[in-house]
């Protein structure tokens, strides 16, 4: 396994391959700037919530080149900025549950943004952990070549973690089987 | 391959496998109707424990009863070689981690447990995670355990998508309205080498999994099943259609989920394998439900093999994020 290409994205500052990348605005004003310069064509883009945008663009910025098998993503807190949206439209006394809003309560909605814009009919997999390192197994054995019959070469894997407004960080990576 | 070693499930039809496949195979149903359940939400029918359950303690419950179960083979939860995976999609109240953390500290375990949250298709993923952790050696004991809790949150969620049946759901048939939502844990236990002194080391083997997006809609499954055919091309590799004797569908009876899985078990040639629909029975049970449903699956498989021909048994699910999963387990 090899990683080809490596993306890391925190409220305050983009780092693609080692290079910083500098953004003006912080936080999730950033993310709306970074869709503008490397995006710019997928209006659904603004239809998501947080966690979703933060792992599209963080995507998109990898992806321009390769294309990938699979799309394999974590966090710590699964969706839990998007429960409390959608917990505040079912508030006793305001209660209009909002279906845009709990269709994004599930952590792998993002896996789903990035599948449906790269056309990635592989796998998408979310796992929930308590560090970016629990993950490295989990690839590992998804990737091992004994068991794929369907062959993984390319896989996005990484952290995409939003626990409230304005507070993320994310570790996407192109890894290769050879 | 893996070997199960263990199993357990508890549900509003009972406690242990047994009890719910009894249960099941009697034709009796945990769907009631409730009105006045949560505030605000419009009544709705669904397959409820009596009581509040606590989600940690009632996993615990599970996996303890599951372990009791495994004959021939001791499974040393303290051992470094075992591995706990959590399949839910809201745990204990919008909580993964925690509780998982909590259920593997309990019974000892000393490494971080994994959740998967793959939408409804998580407790069909969490066992192909631990397959792939167990065939690579990562380590040698997994112990999946499904669950999840109807809270207010998850009814006002499905019904402000329309997707609940006011009454008992009826997958597959033309008239079907909707789904109903279930609360269930169950538990199964995998090991790489299951022990050498018994005669019938295992209650099943997991043969094959595999997961696919549509790449089409979030909440939407594809017109075609590409992602559920794929799935079914995968664990069916090897074998013919006529070579599998049960398919463990989703049917959830919502117009969409129906339809799709109909192409996608037609396209795959399995459109006369005899199928299993457990929603009438459990209802959709989420995170459990891929757990739950390999169980009952498995079990009516052997109970109907009056042959000593090995049995090709597969679970197909389908979620939210447009995810598609699906294992192929055999049993005697």
């Amino acid at each position: 396994m090899r990683v080809t290409h490596q993306i890391e994205i925190s409220p305050t500052s983009v780092v693609l391959d080692g290079q910083t990348i500098v953004v003006e605005a912080v936080g999730d004003a950033m993310l709306v700037e970074l869709y503008r310069r490397y995006v710019c064509d997928y209006p659904k883009f603004f239809k998501m919530d947080t966690l979703s945008r933060l792992g599209f663009v963080a995507a998109e910025i990898l992806l321009k080149e390769t294309k990938v098998d699979a799309v394999i993503l974590a966090n710590r807190s699964a969706s839990i900025k998007n429960d409390n949206d959608y917990l505040a439209t079912i508030s006793e006394g305001r209660y209009y549950p909002s279906p845009a809003l709990f269709v994004y309560t599930l952590p792998n909605i993002v896996t789903g943004e990035i599948a449906i814009r790269r056309h990635v009919q592989g796998e998408t997999s979310f796992y929930v952990l308590d560090k970016p390192d629990d993950l490295d197994p989990i690839i590992r054995a998804t990737m091992s070549n004994d068991l794929q019959s369907s062959n993984l070469q390319t896989v996005l894997a990484g952290w995409v973690e939003c626990s409230e407004p304005n507070r993320f960080n994310a570790k996407l990576q192109i890894i290769w089987n050879n | 391959m893996v070997y199960c070693v263990g199993h357990n499930i508890i549900s509003p039809l009972g406690r242990g496998s047994k009890e719910n496949y009894e249960s099941v195979k009697a034709g009796r149903s945990g769907l009631k109707r409730y009105v006045n359940r949560f505030a605000d939400v419009e009544p709705f029918c669904a397959s409820l424990f009596d009581t509040p359950q606590s989600f940690v303690s009632l996993c615990i419950e599970s996996i303890e009863m599951a372990l009791e179960e495994c004959h021939g083979t001791i499974i040393n939860t303290q051992d470094a070689q075992a591995v706990f995976i959590l399949s839910t999609t809201k745990g204990d109240n919008l909580e993964l981690l925690k509780p998982a953390q909590q259920i593997a500290h309990y019974f000892g375990n000393p490494n971080s447990p994994i959740v998967v949250s793959n939408a409804c298709t998580s407790g069909v993923c969490a066992q192909i995670i631990a397959k792939r952790l167990l065939e690579t050696g990562i380590y040698q004991h997994a112990i999946v355990i499904g669950c999840d809790l109807q809270t207010r949150f998850i009814v006002s969620g499905f019904q402000s998508f329309k997707a609940l049946s006011p009454d008992p759901c009826k997958p597959f048939s033309p008239d079907r309205q909707g789904l109903n939502l279930g609360e269930a844990v169950a538990t199964i236990i995998y090991t790489r080498e299951p022990g050498e002194d018994n005669q019938k080391p295992a209650f099943w083997t997991l043969q094959a999994g595999s997961i696919h997006n549509d790449a089409n809609h979030l909440s939407a499954p594809s017109r075609t099943g590409e992602g559920a055919y794929r799935c079914l091309m995968d664990v069916m590799e090897g074998f013919c259609p006529a070579d599998i004797d049960l398919v463990g569908v989703h049917g959830t009876a919502t117009l969409y989920n129906d339809d799709m899985e109909e192409i996608a078990l037609e396209r795959a040639g399995l459109q006369n394998v005899p199928k299993s629909v457990l929603k009438p029975f459990l209802g959709h049970t989420m995170g459990a439900a891929g757990v739950l449903e390999t169980i009952i699956c498995a079990m009516a498989a052997k109970d109907s093999n009056n042959t000593s021909q090995m049995l090709q048994v597969i679970k197909m699910l389908s979620g939210f994020g447009g995810v598609n999963a699906a294992i192929r387990i055999q049993c005697e």
